[in-house]
């Protein structure tokens, strides 16, 4: 043909690995070309994206170890004698997990290799619409045409640049999963999802954990559970300064990091000393290399991100992008890698599927786990008016705390329905252990059209929390007590 | 309860025969004293005992030799119960419900006979009737069962550790108890007769066994107990006999439970008001509106024919009932697609079709089967069990390849399962399953 591939894709991560499997079992021509520029502090990986390398699976693993520290003090509970003391060793856990990245890494290479996948290790960037221009870290070029191109970059987390020192001293998650000694006393600002999930585990395996935050906690999340999910790492140890903003980051004598910021309540300026500051302030596009301009693929002025219509195309024929770098779309490994198949199948396979971003659940890995799908309250009071919608809440006890004498003060679920007659579920929440085990489930039913009396009809599995979903018949309008009782 | 939410004049009869043993126990009935909450407290005590190793790959540092005290959780489970039966008092106290911890049976139409333990008899008269006694063990019926074997009545407020154990039987409750046992440290044998889990899905079954035996428990496989005596000190000899011949075993052990439930229907004076029970298994059969049939006495729960002996079932049927009788409701207790999960070691949730119900009732050629081995993330770390975990979704091809089946083998599986029997209710397709996005990276995905 008129070209070497059928399909490149640039960006080895989540969404364009499944996007070039899938095509290549349609026995097409197809090539992927990955990089990772080192961090700020130096930091890369291998192949595979955010997710696999500093994404969602160092982060559950971390979080599986602040959970075993939970059940060492719980198995006590349970009769088993634990001599004192009980510590953790940083070096012991990241080694495991790098570890286990590492294999993730060789086994997403095999993959491509098996499926007859050409795999380029070179920073890609566009010379026309059909070429690219690959560069090895040594700086050897290649030029690979290809009739479709599918980017998927992805994102970077982005730097308070215009904190003094932030870019210096502070490191990102980027850097945090791969260290090989321990944060030791932490500060991470700013309370969106990553922050807090880190600050969940930091705190969970014993470190001194700080979260900063301006304003309000997971800010696109419902309030009132981002809220529940705040109070419970309070309790569990994380300290929160809250309406407070950093201002400078300075390096101390002792090799410490200062960190002063703005008390906005108080009006005050105070400081702290910390080993690490980790950014969590949101992720940028990987755009700036891809010489997008060249070639007019249009991207959001104010994001960076690229656009796309609803077949994941761009503004140039022939160039299509999927994952994290396109516009309006989760950041989340699974839409990423549906996004990418559907696409390979729609240009190779016949499909005309379409991806369908609607009701896409999602979990926040914090220590009291947050699972929800569909709209928060918030939005559906805005959505709907808060006379046409009717929420069914609970507050539940996990059988295992019991015995465990944990707190479940902020154990809580809640199903925001529409009043009318049908009573269609438009969103789910539930805060408690496993909640992304639970929550799964009932994506698929909501898929479905799921409604308030179906969902009544379901028997309960006892006794597991998610049964507790099935039994839900408290409103908040009725304002009684919405403490579940008994068996 | 859900009676006396309607202002009825609503009376409670509760009361708790002793075991052989002399066990007995508070106000909640099965469930709450020796059946799925003392049980789930164990099953998590013992994979507590998992999560130490694990953790230790994890970069958690304690001691080498860390040991399990029965007594300790014992009498955490013990007060929890405890607790709850309190619960159960005040509960009914605040709504008004007349409670009386007494034995009831029937002596005449629209009368019970109430016996307290001292003795003391009261009777009483009632518009309606519901009869919900439930079950309690049966034992062997072999030399030396009563005298020397425990129940799941007993097990759970043991006095004492119950160090090696044989346990007779292989229905979900022999297994759950087998293996909570094996994971707090102690010598488990299994003894059973055919199959394992009978009437659940065969090809489960048989991974569970598996996983079980990969994990230290012992079976004995086609043996049936015939006598049980004392042996060594602080031990008893259970002689066996093979199903499939004449060879006969024998064995040491410290604790042999049985497993096995009977209704509770023989002594409660059934025949004095006509109430019709299957003579074979003492079940009472009912009508779609758990009417039996005596019109005004009513029954749910364990003791009902052909229904599954679950706590939420016996739950919702109970107060679908109540609001039929005094809302004007007409609900029914939908008993299709009932989720239940199985908490051996390596938990399986569960609902609708068995592969092999859906093959004897649809035609093998009418059902595709898609299934998957997986390997829990949180088991990467410590390097066990990869490829054990196992789900697998049956669908009926000539309905728009609709999910009929649904089975999941691994960790939290009742938590996993609960959302897809909403899903199955909801007549969901293979086609929404797989558009449907999963939440990463979890099981359930």
């Amino acid at each position: 043909g008129k070209y070497e591939y059928d399909l490149l894709v640039i960006g080895g991560g989540s969404g364009g690995l499944a996007c070039a499997k899938e095509a290549a079992q349609f026995g097409r021509k197809v090539a992927v070309l990955d990089y990772v520029e080192p961090s700020q502090r130096g930091t890369k990986w291998g192949l595979g994206g955010t997710c696999v390398n500093v994404g969602c699976i160092p982060k559950k693993l971390m979080h599986q170890a602040a959970l075993l520290g939970s059940a060492l003090k719980d198995a006590q509970h349970y009769g088993w004698n634990i001599a004192q003391p009980v510590h953790h060793t940083w070096s012991v856990m990241a080694q495991a997990v790098q570890n286990y990245v590492k294999s993730l890494n060789w086994g997403h290479r095999v993959q491509l290799q098996d499926k007859k996948v050409k795999y380029f290790n070179m920073k890609g960037s566009f010379s026309d619409p059909h070429t690219i221009r690959g560069l090895t870290k040594a700086g050897k070029e290649t030029i690979v045409t290809a009739e479709n191109i599918v980017i998927a970059t992805g994102g970077r987390p982005k730097y308070p640049t215009h904190i003094t020192g932030a870019l210096e001293y502070g490191i990102t998650s980027d850097d945090l999963f791969w260290l090989k000694e321990s944060p030791g006393k932490t500060l991470t600002p700013f309370g969106f999802n990553v922050s807090l999930e880190c600050a969940g585990f930091l705190t969970g395996i014993g470190l001194d954990t700080t979260v900063m935050m301006r304003s309000i906690p997971l800010r696109g999340f419902d309030q009132q559970m981002a809220t529940l999910v705040t109070d419970y790492m309070e309790s569990y140890g994380t300290k929160f300064l809250k309406r407070c903003f950093p201002t400078k980051v300075e390096k101390l004598e002792s090799n410490r990091l200062q960190v002063t910021w703005k008390n906005t309540d108080l009006g005050t300026e105070e400081t702290e000393s910390f080993d690490t500051v980790m950014w969590a302030v949101g992720r940028a596009p990987d755009t700036k290399t891809l010489n997008l301009e060249t070639v007019g693929v249009k991207t959001n002025s104010e994001t960076g991100k690229i656009i796309v219509d609803a077949s994941e195309a761009t503004s140039v024929p022939h160039i299509y992008a999927v994952g994290d770098i396109t516009e309006g779309r989760p950041e989340l490994t699974p839409t990423a890698i549906a996004a990418g198949k559907l696409l390979a199948q729609r240009l190779f396979g016949q499909s005309s599927e379409l991806m369908d971003y609607d009701n896409v659940p999602t979990t926040v890995f914090t220590p009291l786990e947050y699972g929800c799908v569909g709209l928060s309250e918030d939005a559906a009071v805005q959505c709907y008016g808060s006379d046409n919608i009717e929420v069914y809440h609970a507050y539940y006890k996990p059988l295992e705390f019991t015995v465990a004498e944990r707190d479940a003060t902020q154990c809580y679920m809640k199903m925001v329905c529409l009043r009318e007659r049908e009573q269609r579920i438009l969103g789910l929440h539930f805060i408690g252990p496993n909640a992304g085990e639970v929550i799964q489930g009932f994506a698929l039913g909501i898929k479905c059209g799921a409604t308030y009396p179906q969902l009544m009809k379901t028997i309960g599995i006892h006794p597991t929390c998610a049964e507790e979903i099935t039994k839900l018949h408290i409103t908040k309008r009725s304002g009684l007590d919405a403490t579940v009782t008994g068996c | 309860q859900e009676a006396a939410k309607y202002e009825k004049k609503v009376m409670v009869l509760d009361f708790v025969t002793p075991t052989p043993l002399g066990n007995s126990w508070g106000l909640g009935g099965t469930c709450v004293n020796v059946g799925c909450i003392p049980k789930k407290l164990m099953h998590q005590a013992a994979l507590l005992g998992q999560a130490l190793q694990d953790s230790r790959k994890f970069g958690w540092e304690f001691t080498e030799e860390v040991k399990h005290n029965w007594m300790t959780m014992t009498e955490s489970v013990q007060n929890y119960i405890g607790s709850l039966n309190w619960g159960y008092r005040v509960a009914l106290r605040q709504k008004k419900v007349t409670y009386e911890n007494a034995y009831g049976e029937f002596v005449g139409p629209h009368t019970v006979k109430a016996t307290n333990k001292r003795g003391v008899e009261k009777l009483y008269t009632a518009e309606r009737f519901l009869i919900a006694t439930g079950e309690r063990p049966r034992y062997l019926g072999i030399p030396g069962d009563k005298e020397y074997c425990i129940s799941s009545d007993d097990l759970f407020s043991l006095p004492y550790c119950p160090g090696k154990t044989l346990v007779v039987g292989a229905s979900y409750v022999a297994l759950e108890c087998a293996g909570f046992l094996a994971g707090l440290g102690l010598d488990v044998t299994v003894m059973v007769r055919s199959i394992l889990l009978r009437g659940f899905d065969q090809d489960m079954a048989n991974k569970i066994g598996e996983y079980m035996e990969e994990h230290g428990i012992n079976f004995i496989k086609e043996f049936v107990p015939i006598k049980i005596e004392e042996g060594t000190p602080g031990r008893l000899k259970v002689t066996a006999k093979s199903t499939k011949g004449n060879q006969i075993i024998e064995g040491e052990y410290n604790t042999v439970r049985v497993a096995g439930r009977d209704a509770c229907t023989r002594s409660i004076g059934l025949d004095k008001v006509g109430v019709m029970i299957n003579e074979k298994t003492g079940k009472i059969p009912v009508n779609d509106e758990e009417q039996t049939n005596v019109p005004y006495i009513y029954a749910v729960g364990d003791i009902l024919q052909d229904k599954l002996e679950l706590t939420p079932v016996a739950i919702q049927a109970g107060r679908l009932l109540v609001r039929r009788l005094y809302a004007g409701a007409t609900s029914k207790c939908d008993y299709v697609n009932v989720p239940t999960t199985v908490f051996t070691p390596l938990e399986y949730g569960a609902c609708g079709y068995s592969e092999e119900a859906a093959v004897e009732k649809f035609g093998e050629e009418n059902i595709e089967v898609y299934h998957s081995y997986f390997w829990p993330l949180e088991w990467t770390v410590p390097s066990r069990d990869n490829n054990k975990c196992y789900a697998k979704i049956i669908c009926n091809i000539q309905d728009n390849e609709r999910v009929i089946g649904f089975h999941v083998l691994g960790p939290n599986a009742g938590e996993v399962t609960q959302g897809f029997a909403a899903a199955i209710k909801c007549g969901m397709t293979k086609e929404q399953l797989s558009s449907t996005i999963g939440i990463h990276p979890v099981c359930a995905e």
